[in-house]
């Protein structure tokens, strides 16, 4: 199974009128396992129809293996995909569904009969090759489709939100195994998906997209912790970041004023020489620390709500000047809503954006 | 349910009979007794010798039943000229009908397939234009067509009431058609495609194993509407293959003589079985092609 890499080059695709993507560029190295994420309409699955050949471009480059796909159809792309309502054929046998592309590229009996055994070997599906699917369950219907994507040995396998359709449980399952599908083939995979978590579990890299543009594309570590602009801050992270609205000033040290209080920014990272302007302060709810009283970084804020969330507790608090924002703390805090907490925003774990363009500062 | 069962009021449906009941049965009794005397009277009839029908009691039973009526209606009775009974019209109905309902159903759900592919805006004001278009009267078309198949050397023949029974039925067979291919999800073909299947392989591999209760639809609609033709028969199908209506009328009117009623019923009767038996034979095919056609996937 020959690995392939993916290079989009100043991709261009609209409907009528509509532009949808415009001049997108996208190398997807060997192996890698990158992850679309966006909300719906980013134009994410049109990213992954445009590789797959399922739609028209308007202009640029596709190459996948080193070789120019842009006008192949799907099947002399070397892909195979993975749709979200499965998309199997219902008067099909589960066999027959994997084994029927190959069947129409006219591959020999046994090879089709090894290569189907071999992909149901390893979904564990080799029990169910004779059922229709009607038969199966949500988790088992996905599981034959990606047999059927398997069975093609392709380079690149394409996935559109292919857990969206089963319930929280199943897609916890079914996440792992194609993360250990993708650690035993070792294939370049795209993943489509609306859902953070997937990204972040199962991405070497994730391109986040908004409005038809790759907001950013990196590492999930880095996604989540250095996130360009604010709706990548906003879109990545459950509970979601905090912000607060206020300024930055350069009159004793660097320092964040929101309302009455003053938090140096010692220790944080710029991404260019800060200025005296109004900016927003962005932090985790897992990185605000509490910390005793005397501390001169600290605010104290007035606890509103407690959510316990099992393995931590979330705490809802908001500060003097009305400011309000959540933070994560052990779940055998004794906190209880009216308590005062003095806490700290540690300098190193903030992110900063700028007020009006919302780009990281 | 059993908890919410007791907090229902006592609408619980009584099995014993109240006089609004008793009403509704012996509405319903008598509307199909309605329905059902003129088809009594015919079975009746046809069993009957014309001596005992000259008597005048309509609805009596046959005192000495026999099927010679029967016989006659099928072997000799004449029609127009010819004296062989309405078997010959049988025949020519039949070699109408099968190529005329698989060729039109083979049509149109490959219009209707390649027409669901096609999601443009106004889409569906186009297929909407095409079901008012479907039930235009013939009548209008007759003449027109005539001249153009006469100009094409086709005449009277068989071919030429196959094709004209082809492009009646094809709004109807696409629209069928395209609304149960449209209601499938995309990415059904998306997958064929990814898999190598082309337009024609899907079609044939993927969308007509799903499709057979519309199948079975498009069959009975298809059936009974080209078995009841009558004036396109008449006027496309030439001397030598006229429709067994046809020639049912034929027998009802040449008469020599005395009118015979009971030839005349057992004719009718055997003209109506075969609707009669599709019916009968795929009601719950027809009901189920319907509902799979509403309910998605």
């Amino acid at each position: 199974m020959q690995k392939s890499d993916v290079d989009i080059r100043s991709l261009q695709i609209g409907f009528g009128g509509l532009k949808v993507l415009e001049n997108l560029n996208l190398h997807i190295a060997k192996s890698e396992f990158l992850v679309l994420l966006g909300p719906s309409g980013c134009g994410k699955s049109t990213l992954l129809n445009a590789i797959a050949g399922l739609i028209d471009v308007k202009g640029g480059e596709i190459h996948i293996g080193g070789r120019d796909v842009t006008w192949a159809e799907p099947k002399d792309r070397g892909i195979a995909m993975v749709f979200q309502s499965y998309a199997l054929y219902p008067r099909m046998s589960v066999r027959r569904n994997m084994s029927f592309g190959l069947t129409v590229a006219g591959t020999p009996r046994d090879e089709i009969e090894r290569r189907v055994g071999e992909a149901a070997q390893m979904l564990r599906l080799t029990s169910l090759l004779d059922r229709r699917p009607s038969e199966l369950s949500g988790g088992q219907r996905q599981r034959v489709a990606i047999g059927r994507a398997l069975v093609r040995h392709a380079g690149v396998y394409l996935f559109d939100e292919p857990l969206s359709n089963l319930d929280a449980q199943l897609r916890a399952e079914l996440r792992v195994e194609i993360k250990r599908l993708h650690a035993r083939l070792g294939a370049t995979m795209i993943y489509v998906t609306h859902d953070q978590i997937e990204a972040l579990t199962l991405a070497d890299r994730i391109a986040v997209m908004q409005g038809g543009v790759i907001q950013q594309l990196d590492t999930p570590k880095k996604i989540y912790r250095e996130p360009v602009n604010r709706f990548v801050a906003s879109f990545v992270g459950s509970p979601a970041m905090n912000f607060i609205p206020g300024r930055i000033t350069r009159d004793s040290g660097v320092e964040f004023i929101a309302g009455k209080s003053r938090l140096s920014l010692n220790g944080y990272a710029f991404c260019g020489q800060p200025a005296d302007a109004p900016a927003v302060l962005g932090i985790r709810p897992e990185h605000i620390e509490l910390t005793a009283s005397d501390d001169p970084s600290s605010v104290s804020a007035r606890v509103e709500m407690v959510e316990p969330m099992g393995a931590d507790t979330l705490i809802w608090c908001r500060l003097a000047d009305g400011t309000a924002f959540s933070f994560r703390h052990d779940a055998d805090a004794q906190v209880r809503v009216g308590d005062t907490l003095t806490v700290r925003f540690p300098a190193d774990a903030l992110s900063l954006f700028d007020e009006t363009s919302g780009q990281r500062l | 349910m059993t908890a919410a069962a007791q907090f229902l009021p006592a609408a619980r449906r009584s099995k014993r009979m109240n006089p609004a009941r008793w009403g509704l049965y012996a509405f319903i009794f008598i509307t199909a007794l309605y329905f059902l005397l003129p088809l009594y009277v015919m079975v009746v009839t046809s069993l009957k010798p014309m001596a005992e029908i000259r008597q005048g009691n309509l609805l009596a039973l046959p005192m000495s039943p026999s099927v010679d009526a029967w016989v006659k209606a099928w072997t000799s009775a004449c029609t127009g000229l010819t004296c062989q009974g309405i078997r010959i019209g049988f025949f020519n109905s039949v070699r109408i009908l099968v190529p005329s309902v698989a060729i039109s159903i083979l049509v149109g759900s490959l219009t209707g397939y390649a027409l669901s592919l096609w999601r443009v805006r106004g889409a569906n004001i186009l297929f909407g234009a095409m079901m008012v278009v479907a039930f235009i009267p013939y009548q209008l078309f007759i003449y027109p067509l005539v001249r153009v198949f006469s100009f094409a050397g086709l005449g009277q023949s068989l071919l030429t009431i196959v094709i004209i029974h082809t492009i009646f039925g094809l709004p109807t067979m696409t629209l069928l058609f395209r609304n149960y291919f449209a209601s499938l999800p995309v990415e059904l073909f998306k997958a064929a495609r990814v898999d190598g299947a082309g337009f024609y392989q899907i079609y044939a591999r993927i969308m007509m194993p799903m499709a057979t209760p519309m199948v079975v639809v498009a069959v009975i609609l298809q059936t009974t509407g080209i078995w009841n033709d009558f004036i396109l028969g008449l006027v496309f199908a030439g001397r030598d293959n006229l429709p067994m209506t046809v020639q049912l009328n034929n027998i009802v009117n040449s008469t020599q003589g005395e009118r015979a009623y009971n030839v005349d019923m057992a004719a009718t009767l055997l003209t109506a079985l075969l609707p009669l038996a599709v019916y009968f034979g795929s009601g719950r095919w027809f009901v189920r092609g319907i509902a799979a056609g509403a309910v998605k996937g």
